[in-house]
């Protein structure tokens, strides 16, 4: 089961770069509803705990906002942003973490072999034990989420808790949700249910609502339904891509890549030559799972 | 609440006011949320600032604090004069047909019988007028008649104009007119909507007639009693519900009976003082089910003294301590401040001793400063808690506070580790009136001891001091029963049994004396089967059926729902009876067919009441009884005589205000406020504190505690004290968000971190441009290390409600500069 959940889609800076699982998976997402939304950050707490994430000291700087951006030990942040217009006031609160792209940035512009992984059900996931703290993948991200960790020296993230997803439960912080404006499935279900929301809200006077689904990365495995369809108001970049002079790196990089990839098979086939097929580690008998 | 938290799913409209549910009931507003989701219902919030609960609303209006009857009382006159109020349901279900007595009138903002010495009321003219050709009191049903109360009312309510609103509340005209015209929507049989509110309403020196206000205006629009109606009281604290009905003030029993006080020394006095006069009128006979009281009150003296407790010494009643006055805390914190019981007749000396049992005084009470100089006049005080509280260490108060040096008080202070919420079994009862089981997650660490245990050993130790001893009255400490399994550290289900009730001798069928309903030793089913000659025992007749022979009913969790409006009778048990809407009679007419037949509350099918556990004898055909069986006229109150302000409410400016009364500046404040004047206590007018200022909760704190948390993610969610101020007042005074304030009162000064938001308003009242503030309240000087802050209360008044003496923590006068 655990295999079955993480085969992986894609892979940063991999020779084929394509899927190196057998069974096509569907694609999760997360599904937030910004106009249900009370900002009570339980999601938050949830988020802390769970993933086990030192306390960040934060500071009381005149705002609702736990901090003014994501942090390497704080993966989920509730965005709080006033605006009026014509004299209504409005106090946006936007639930801020990785997007999970079909197309992802991050680990297009990554340079380590799988240190960024993006499994087929649609999770994109930093693994640490390859990751080289580069930070070449903020540099990729359109949301400015991967941030460097100064103790690890590793970039971290959410993981749209992959732990949690493989054995078949939600996210953390879906699962504290008091509102249900959080809510976990396929990606498929979950865009019916934000097409359906948007609709009731244009009955009930949101003409602008809007499904932020953005294309320009492919998707995200997060959908996000918003009251008003000016997603710059929820800190959300309108038409977010993959920075073009990631794409043209990557581009030149990869034919250098394949080779070194020919120079790895012949490698591991040496070793194989040599020692024999590598036996799994003691106990670990579902393969790569993440543990936490 | 009268209703429950699921049932808010139920309403057309909702009017969340005086309270921020989305902020500090998150999770009980997944029914907010599902309301506007499943049947498109609109939620209102009227507030002094745009909340967390207003960024998902429908609709917000602004008001100043501490305006919200005039805000109330403005909707009464829209309804009452547009005729949007359900007159079927006035007639039969509401006092509103009924004659006054021509004694009564209001005028320059005094009621009919105001004595200026004692400033109180004498309240002879509150009353009915009786009707010369019976015994009973006149009604007149088609409400013409210039002395009925809805007619009165329509008077008193006629100087509420959507002008004096935005005069008084600073609510735009348009805005007040739009949460108008959204909330009187709900007046037709099919429309329901609820109010809910919490502490912003109950923190203020009118407080209860801000409620009462709410609740006349559902009764006219035909809300209360119907599912997705009523009034709901959103409670601050996970099990203040609980304490409540338990007796955790001053002047009840549990179960809501009252407190004996000096005078009525046998239990036929205390009865004649206790138990209202039915008051019948021809067409609607009152139930008036208090005539019950003796049986609620003989079981629970049998609980309380047990074999002791017999007809001939009149059940233990001479035994019960008697008040000779109000000790509501603010009184004992007054006592101890000014080392005084002459004001009940006692000696110049205050109290010597104080235990604080899970409560923080120097936090929550108003004028920190007059706390924790009372505090240091004990001799000794016992603290039972878990975290080194501000009231614990008060003797290390920061200077500012105004204590003395800590070697000048002679307070012995004794710290007992008390074990924590989820370190104990036992009920919650939440707002929804469900006594909810849980279970210990875990064991309390160190030496921490559960309350029970506590408490237990205490008692048992004074007892056995009486016992060797002797003392004065000891038989009312000897005779106490404690008759648990372990005496020492009783198992919380044994005392929930207690408190649930059991028979001591055989119980008959009232109908079918043969018939045996209990034998001796079973526990009871319900109230219905307490006695008053001693053969029942039971704590509180309120909670009686939670825990029956088919076990602990706190415990269930069913999630069927037969009725489909979310009443879930299988899952815990809502006091009273199970019942999950009180006043249910209500949701049917005359003819006990519902109002609304997709909302049924009960029903008459033709020989019982269906639905929901009826408020209502089950068997009694419509029109034996009037709907609202508690109240001796069996019909809600649009006319109150009950409360000490007033019949009707009416608008009074906070005791610290920005401006004079608009409507009778002579008696511009509660005439009957509760104001302490000890040297402690000063009071700022609007010259030297210019601005209003308002106290709240935050969601990721709760109350004092979450500040002790050590290495917790809450502290970190949430870092410290604020103070919100509107942008316009900020710019004026160049405060930069961000930057250091200084707030100060009559009391005190703090200073915490700007807060530059449109979220506080900018009004215009009276013709002036008035500024609100506003902080929260769960810092102190005891904190985790890097935690603490100014404690809000250090600022707050010593005034309090004339009916609960509840302190006005939402609306006083203070100046604000750049620190």
């Amino acid at each position: 089961m655990t295999v079955q959940a993480l085969e992986i889609k894609r892979s940063s800076a991999a020779m084929w770069g394509t899927k190196t699982g057998l069974r096509e998976k569907p694609v999760v997402s997360k599904y937030i509803d910004t106009t249900t939304c009370i900002g009570c950050k339980a999601c938050e707490a949830a988020c802390q705990e769970w993933n086990d994430l030192k306390t960040v000291a934060t500071h009381q700087e005149g705002s609702y906002q736990t901090l003014p951006h994501l942090d390497a030990d704080f993966w989920n942040l509730i965005r709080f942003n006033e605006r009026e217009v014509d004299g209504g006031l409005m106090w946006l609160m936007r639930k801020d973490q990785c997007m999970h792209c079909a197309e992802p940035g991050c680990l297009e512009a990554c340079p380590a072999p799988g240190a960024i992984v993006q499994y087929a059900n649609g999770i994109v996931d930093v693994d640490p034990s390859k990751c080289i703290g580069c930070g070449y993948c903020s540099t990729g991200c359109p949301f400015d989420v991967p941030k460097f960790h100064k103790t690890t020296g590793k970039m971290a993230k959410c993981t749209l808790c992959v732990d949690r997803v493989e054995v078949g439960l939600e996210p953390a912080c879906i699962k504290a949700c008091p509102t249900g404006c959080l809510q976990f499935g396929s990606k498929e279900q979950m865009v019916a249910m934000g097409n359906a929301r948007v609709s009731q809200l244009k009955g009930a006077g949101f003409q602008d609502a809007m499904l932020y689904d953005p294309q320009g990365v492919g998707g995200t495995s997060v959908v996000t339904v918003l009251g008003h369809g000016h997603p710059e108001w929820y800190d959300l970049p309108r038409d977010p891509h993959v920075p073009l002079l990631v794409r043209a790196w990557k581009s030149i990089l990869r034919p250098l890549g394949v080779l070194a990839a020919f120079a790895a098979v012949i490698g591991v086939f040496g070793h194989y030559a040599t020692y024999g097929p590598k036996e799994p580690p003691e106990g670990d008998a579902g393969g790569e799972g993440r543990t936490k | 609440m009268t209703n429950g938290w699921v049932d808010i799913k139920n309403a057309d409209v909702i009017l969340a006011m005086g309270g921020n549910p989305a902020e500090n009931h998150p999770v009980g507003f997944k029914w907010f949320i599902e309301a506007k989701k499943v049947r498109g219902a609109k939620l209102v919030v009227v507030d002094p600032r745009f909340t967390r609960t207003a960024a998902v609303a429908d609709f917000y209006a602004p008001l100043r604090p501490g305006t919200d009857i005039a805000f109330l009382l403005g909707l009464i006159r829209y309804a009452l004069n547009n005729g949007r109020y359900q007159e079927d349901y006035v007639r039969i279900h509401t006092n509103g047909p009924f004659i006054i007595k021509n004694e009564y009138s209001f005028n320059d903002g005094l009621f009919s019988g105001w004595d200026p010495n004692t400033k109180q009321y004498v309240k002879d003219s509150w009353g009915y007028q009786a009707d010369p050709k019976s015994t009973a009191y006149g009604v007149d049903p088609t409400m013409q008649n210039p002395r009925c109360v809805l007619q009165l009312l329509k008077q008193h309510v006629d100087r509420y104009t959507p002008e004096m609103v935005e005069r008084i509340c600073g609510t735009p005209k348009d805005k007040f007119l739009k949460v108008a015209e959204i909330v009187t929507s709900t007046h037709p049989a099919n429309r329901v909507g609820t109010i809910t509110y919490a502490l912003g309403w109950t923190q203020h020196s009118t407080a209860v007639q801000i409620i009462r206000t709410a609740a006349m205006l559902q009764l006219l629009l035909g809300n209360v009693g119907m599912p997705g109606g009523g009034v709901d009281a959103f409670r601050g604290h996970s099990n203040i519900q609980g304490a409540t009905d338990t007796a955790g003030n001053t002047e009840i029993l549990p179960g809501y009976l009252k407190t004996p006080q000096g005078q009525f020394q046998t239990l036929a006095d205390y009865y004649k003082n206790a138990i209202p006069m039915t008051l019948n009128q021809q067409a609607w006979p009152s139930m008036n089910y208090w005539v019950n009281y003796p049986k609620f009150m003989v079981s629970l003296l049998k609980s309380v003294y047990g074999n002791a407790a017999t007809k001939d010494n009149d059940w233990g009643y001479g035994w019960l301590p008697k008040i000779d006055a109000n000790y509501s805390w603010m009184y004992i914190f007054d006592d101890m401040y000014r080392g005084s019981s002459m004001r009940v007749g006692g000696k110049e000396t205050g109290p010597e001793g104080f235990i604080t049992f899970g409560m923080n005084p120097v936090g929550l009470g108003p004028n920190s400063k007059k706390m924790i100089a009372a505090l240091s006049k004990l001799k000794w005080m016992v603290v039972v808690e878990n975290a080194e509280t501000e009231t614990a260490t008060f003797w290390k108060a920061p200077k500012e506070y105004g204590g003395a040096a800590s070697s000048q008080i002679q307070t012995e202070v004794f710290m007992l580790p008390a074990a924590n919420f989820a370190e104990k079994d036992g009920t919650f009862t939440n707002s929804a009136r469900w006594l909810q089981w849980k279970w210990k997650a875990l064991d309390p660490p160190g030496q921490a001891k559960m309350d029970q245990e506590i408490l237990s050993r205490l008692f048992l130790a004074v007892q056995n001091l009486y016992r060797k001893e002797g003392g004065a009255v000891p038989e009312a400490v000897l005779n106490v029963t404690w008759a648990y399994a372990n005496p020492v550290n009783p198992d919380l289900a044994e005392v929930l049994k207690e408190m649930s009730g059991k028979a001591l001798g055989d119980i008959k069928d009232p109908k079918d004396p043969t018939k045996v309903l209990k034998t001796a030793g079973q526990q009871l089913d319900g109230f219905g089967q307490l006695q008053d000659d001693g053969s029942t025992l039971c704590g509180n007749w309120l909670h009686s059926g939670v825990y029956t022979e088919a076990g602990n009913n706190a415990q269930r969790r069913s999630t069927a729902d037969p009725t489909g409006l979310g009443m879930f009778h299988n899952w815990a048990f809502s006091w009273p009876a199970n019942r999950r809407i009180m006043y249910n009679r209500a949701s049917a007419d005359a003819n006990g067919q519902p109002w609304d037949p997709t909302r049924v509350g009960i029903r008459w099918d033709g020989a019982k009441w269906v639905g929901d556990v009826p408020d209502m004898k089950p068997d009694a055909p419509p029109g034996t009884y009037g709907a609202f069986i508690m109240l001796p006229e069996g019909v809600g109150r649009l006319f109150a005589p009950a409360l000490n302000d007033g019949p009707f409410p009416e608008h009074y400016e906070a005791v610290e205000a920005p401006i004079a009364n608009p409507l009778h500046p002579k008696v511009t404040s509660n005439p009957t406020a509760l104001i302490f004047k000890s040297d402690q206590d000063s009071f700022g007018t609007v010259d030297k504190f210019p601005y209003v200022c308002t106290t709240y909760r935050l969601t990721e704190h709760f109350h004092y505690w979450t500040k002790h948390q050590a290495g917790g993610v809450l502290n970190e969610l949430m870092p410290g004290f604020f103070v919100e101020i509107p942008e316009p007042l900020a710019r004026q005074k160049g405060i930069a968000n961000g930057s250091k304030v200084k707030v100060s009162s009559a009391r005190g000064a703090i200073e915490g971190t700007a807060m530059v938001t449109n979220r506080m308003p900018t009004l215009k009242i009276d013709g002036k441009d008035i500024w609100h503030i506003g902080f929260p309240i769960h810092w102190g000087y005891a904190a985790e290390k890097g935690h603490t802050g100014p404690l809000a209360n250090f600022l707050t008044p010593s005034v309090g409600d004339p009916n609960t003496w509840t302190p006005e923590y939402k609306a006083f006068l203070v100046n604000l500069e750049k620190a």
